[in-house]
């Protein structure tokens, strides 16, 4: 048998050094610590620590509060990337039959990205403001009692609608881009068989970029779990009573605010398998090319 | 994973910004939490001193808010670059008094150094939130403050009734304040520090068993008393015609009261600055409402606001310029004129006095209120302070427990004792990680 290998020169092992080390150190190592820390009880000074192995997880697995985060998370993240997703497909839609200033129209639509999360919050915030808020003073005319710092519906529905909003533009490119790859000939085709535009698009269009449709659903919820941390921390701090302490929100609270570095760790493990199992959907069914047929 | 590299990016930033001293003068590093307006006037506290002498220089670093600057001091132990002296807030205390190996007790150091320090000079109130239960100071205290009823004159001028005493004429004056026309009675902020932890030292009442946790980490709490649960109660009664409004945690309330929404509003004293470029009205500031159903008398408010402790790990020689630094600052001369810019309380008799003496209360009438509360009986073991493990995270559960009061999804009396039990476990989990 020949043995098809080339021939491992030092310099190779060389070359791909600078990433292995950059891995190493900013992903392996740090995760190490924190899936190490996670199984001990520990001071916040580091002075005495013991190591208990799954108590913090038992703790976790029995607390009510955080089972109820889970459940909320859940929620936050869905209605998040089906909000913005369904407005940026319908925004891409348009887009797609703009006739004139479509480079302005475009690049209107992607601002939003740029705007840095924490400052999206703060914008929204001086907009909704219980006794400030511009829209506040709206919705008084058209009689709703608008207070987020007390209703912990109208939190969630804040946060939800500013986290959206935020992720319209990145979808939008992405549909607008599926869109753009779908041949013109079968829309004509279709046209001429005398379908209307929302009769193609919804027979047409949509199926076509399913493929997109399910990557962004797995890229919005990763989003929604994970970056959206700087609104909540803005916004609501979580409350009101616990309206909308996301499982990320309370990890920083946990771990930063209460010092309890053992629990928050043990959270941040959880959080990290939810990825890994993400990335996992993402890879079998998206990195396949799934297409329709 | 951004909670793994902040903690990386938070331990980096640690180790660059301390830079160990170089020069023949010793360098005292102190990280401070006091952004804006405050935090210049702690640049200035230690350029005057550094220009006092030509010893030691004290830099002064300015971290974050409360928690953030207790988070990277923490980092930076464990990191061994922390600072000599790092500000932390009041209800760090009980998490800064059990790592034992990390701080040095400022008594000890000024002992130690040989600086002459003089106890009995600094008000009981400020100073036994601080001590262990043998009366060693093991912080000093920076910047206390204490919550006051602030009011809007001209609302009650218009309203005709006088500035309430009890809460039962709190109650009274609101009504007439909505009858007048104002859209609510009262509000407050920081709910947990003033309605609660405060309420219970201003009528004498336990806020947690081992005298509020000052004589052992296994304490529990006596929030779910039936005098807090009237009250909070009461409250939320009110709430429903509008007497009360909930306008957010910590200060967030402030623009009700300064807006002239509500007309009354209870709240840190050092919120003077504040209050004093924002109002558009006549204000002032009164103790807090008697309850008579609680108690006959008022006992003492407690501080809230920040102590500096000193930690281990450097140079004798060092902490030398430290125990200077802490004789500087806490000289009549910087303390008074601190309390007057900034609405903190004086912590020595003698800044009180000086100040007095200065005419400050006489030209701006009510500033003296808090340090009245806090000076108005020797404190008891249930009005001294407490100190709760883990009690940032209690709070939060306060927090989170009165907000379902004020919105109706719970009883004062189940969101009392879920706050109990909820912080107990927290109480536990503490007692747990620090035996």
């Amino acid at each position: 048998m020949k043995r098809n290998q080339f021939n491992s020169s030092p310099l190779a092992y060389l070359l791909i050094a600078p990433q292995i080390i950059i891995t190493f150190v900013f992903f392996i190592w740090p995760a190490g610590q924190a899936l190490y820390q996670s199984f001990l009880v520990e001071d916040a000074f580091g002075l005495g620590s013991e190591f208990v192995w799954f108590e913090n997880f038992i703790y976790l697995a029995e607390d009510e509060y955080y089972r109820d985060s889970f459940g909320r998370t859940a929620f936050f993240s869905l209605m998040v990337a089906f909000t913005s997703m369904s407005f940026a497909l319908v925004l891409a839609g348009f887009a797609e039959r703009a006739t004139r200033g479509v480079l302005a129209y475009r690049t209107l639509l992607i601002w939003p990205y740029a705007v840095a999360p924490v400052l999206a919050g703060a914008l929204w915030v001086f907009m909704f403001d219980p006794s400030l808020g511009i829209v506040t003073y709206f919705l008084k005319l058209f009689g709703i009692d608008w207070n987020y710092k007390l209703n912990g519906n109208q939190a969630m529905a804040l946060v939800i609608m500013v986290a959206a909003w935020k992720q319209i533009a990145y979808n939008f490119l992405f549909f607008l881009a599926g869109i753009h790859a779908i041949p013109r000939s079968m829309i004509e085709a279709a046209a001429i068989d005398g379908s209307g535009p929302i009769r193609r698009f919804w027979t047409i269009i949509f199926p076509l970029i399913s493929p997109i449709t399910f990557f962004l659903l797995v890229i919005n919820t990763v989003y929604a779990f994970f970056d959206t941390f700087g609104i909540i921390h803005v916004m609501t701090q979580g409350g009101p009573a616990n309206a909308t302490e996301i499982l990320v929100y309370k990890v920083y609270n946990d771990g930063f605010v209460g010092l309890d570095l053992g629990g928050s760790a043990a959270q941040s493990v959880i959080l990290m398998v939810i990825v890994i199992f993400l990335t996992g959907i993402q890879f079998r069914f998206v990195e396949k090319k799934v297409e329709y047929k | 994973m951004k909670f793994i590299s902040s903690i990386a990016g938070l331990l980096l930033t640690a180790s660059v910004s301390f830079i160990p001293a170089a020069w023949a003068q010793t360098e005292v590093q102190w990280w401070h939490a006091m952004g804006g307006v405050n935090g210049e006037r702690v640049d200035k506290i230690a350029a005057d001193f550094n220009a006092s002498q030509s010893e030691y220089k004290v830099v002064p670093v300015y971290k974050g808010n409360y928690t953030e600057t207790v988070t990277a001091a923490i980092a930076a132990f464990r990191a061994k670059s922390h600072p000599h002296i790092v500000q932390v807030f009041e209800v760090g205390t009980a998490t800064m008094m059990a790592a034992k190996g990390a701080v040095y007790p400022v008594e000890q150091v000024m002992n130690d150094s040989g600086e002459s320090f003089d106890k009995s000079d600094f008000l009981p109130a400020v100073i036994s939130y601080y001590q262990t239960s043998d009366g060693e100071l093991l912080s000093m205290p920076f910047n206390s403050s204490t919550p006051v009823l602030w009011y809007n004159a001209d609302a009650l001028k218009k309203a005709g009734v006088a500035v309430p005493i009890t809460w039962a004429e709190m109650k009274s004056a609101s009504e007439k304040l909505l009858a007048s026309g104002m859209d609510c009675g009262f509000s407050f902020g920081w709910q947990s520090w003033v309605m609660i932890e405060n309420y219970s030292a201003w009528h004498d009442i336990e806020i947690g068993t081992k005298e509020n946790g000052f004589t052992g980490f296994d304490t529990e709490l006596r929030i779910n008393n039936p005098h807090v649960k009237r009250i909070l109660g009461q409250v939320a009664d009110w709430s429903k015609s509008g007497l009360f409004k909930y306008g957010g945690r910590r200060g967030d309330s402030l623009s009700m009261f300064t807006n002239g929404e509500c007309a009354m509003w209870m709240n840190s004293s050092a919120y003077y600055g504040s209050i004093k470029s924002q109002a558009k009205f006549e204000y002032g500031q009164s103790m807090l409402p008697l309850d008579t159903e609680a108690a006959s008398e008022r006992q003492n408010s407690v501080i809230g606001g920040a102590t500096l402790w000193v930690l281990r790990g450097h140079e004798q020689e060092e902490y030398k310029g430290v125990a200077k630094f802490m004789t500087y600052l806490s000289s009549p001369e910087v303390q008074a004129w601190w309390h007057q810019e900034t609405g903190y309380v004086p912590i020595t008799k003698s800044a009180y006095e000086l100040s007095k003496s200065q005419g400050f209360y006489a030209s701006n009438p009510g500033t003296d209120t808090a340090i009245q509360q806090l000076n108005l009986n020797q404190p008891t073991p249930n009005s001294r302070g407490l100190r709760f493990g883990n009690f940032v995270q209690i709070r939060d559960v306060i927090n989170e427990e009165m907000e379902a009061i004020w919105n109706g999804s719970k009883s004062a009396s189940d969101a009392m004792d879920a706050s109990v039990s909820r912080g107990n476990q927290l109480l536990r989990k503490f007692e747990r990680a620090n035996r």
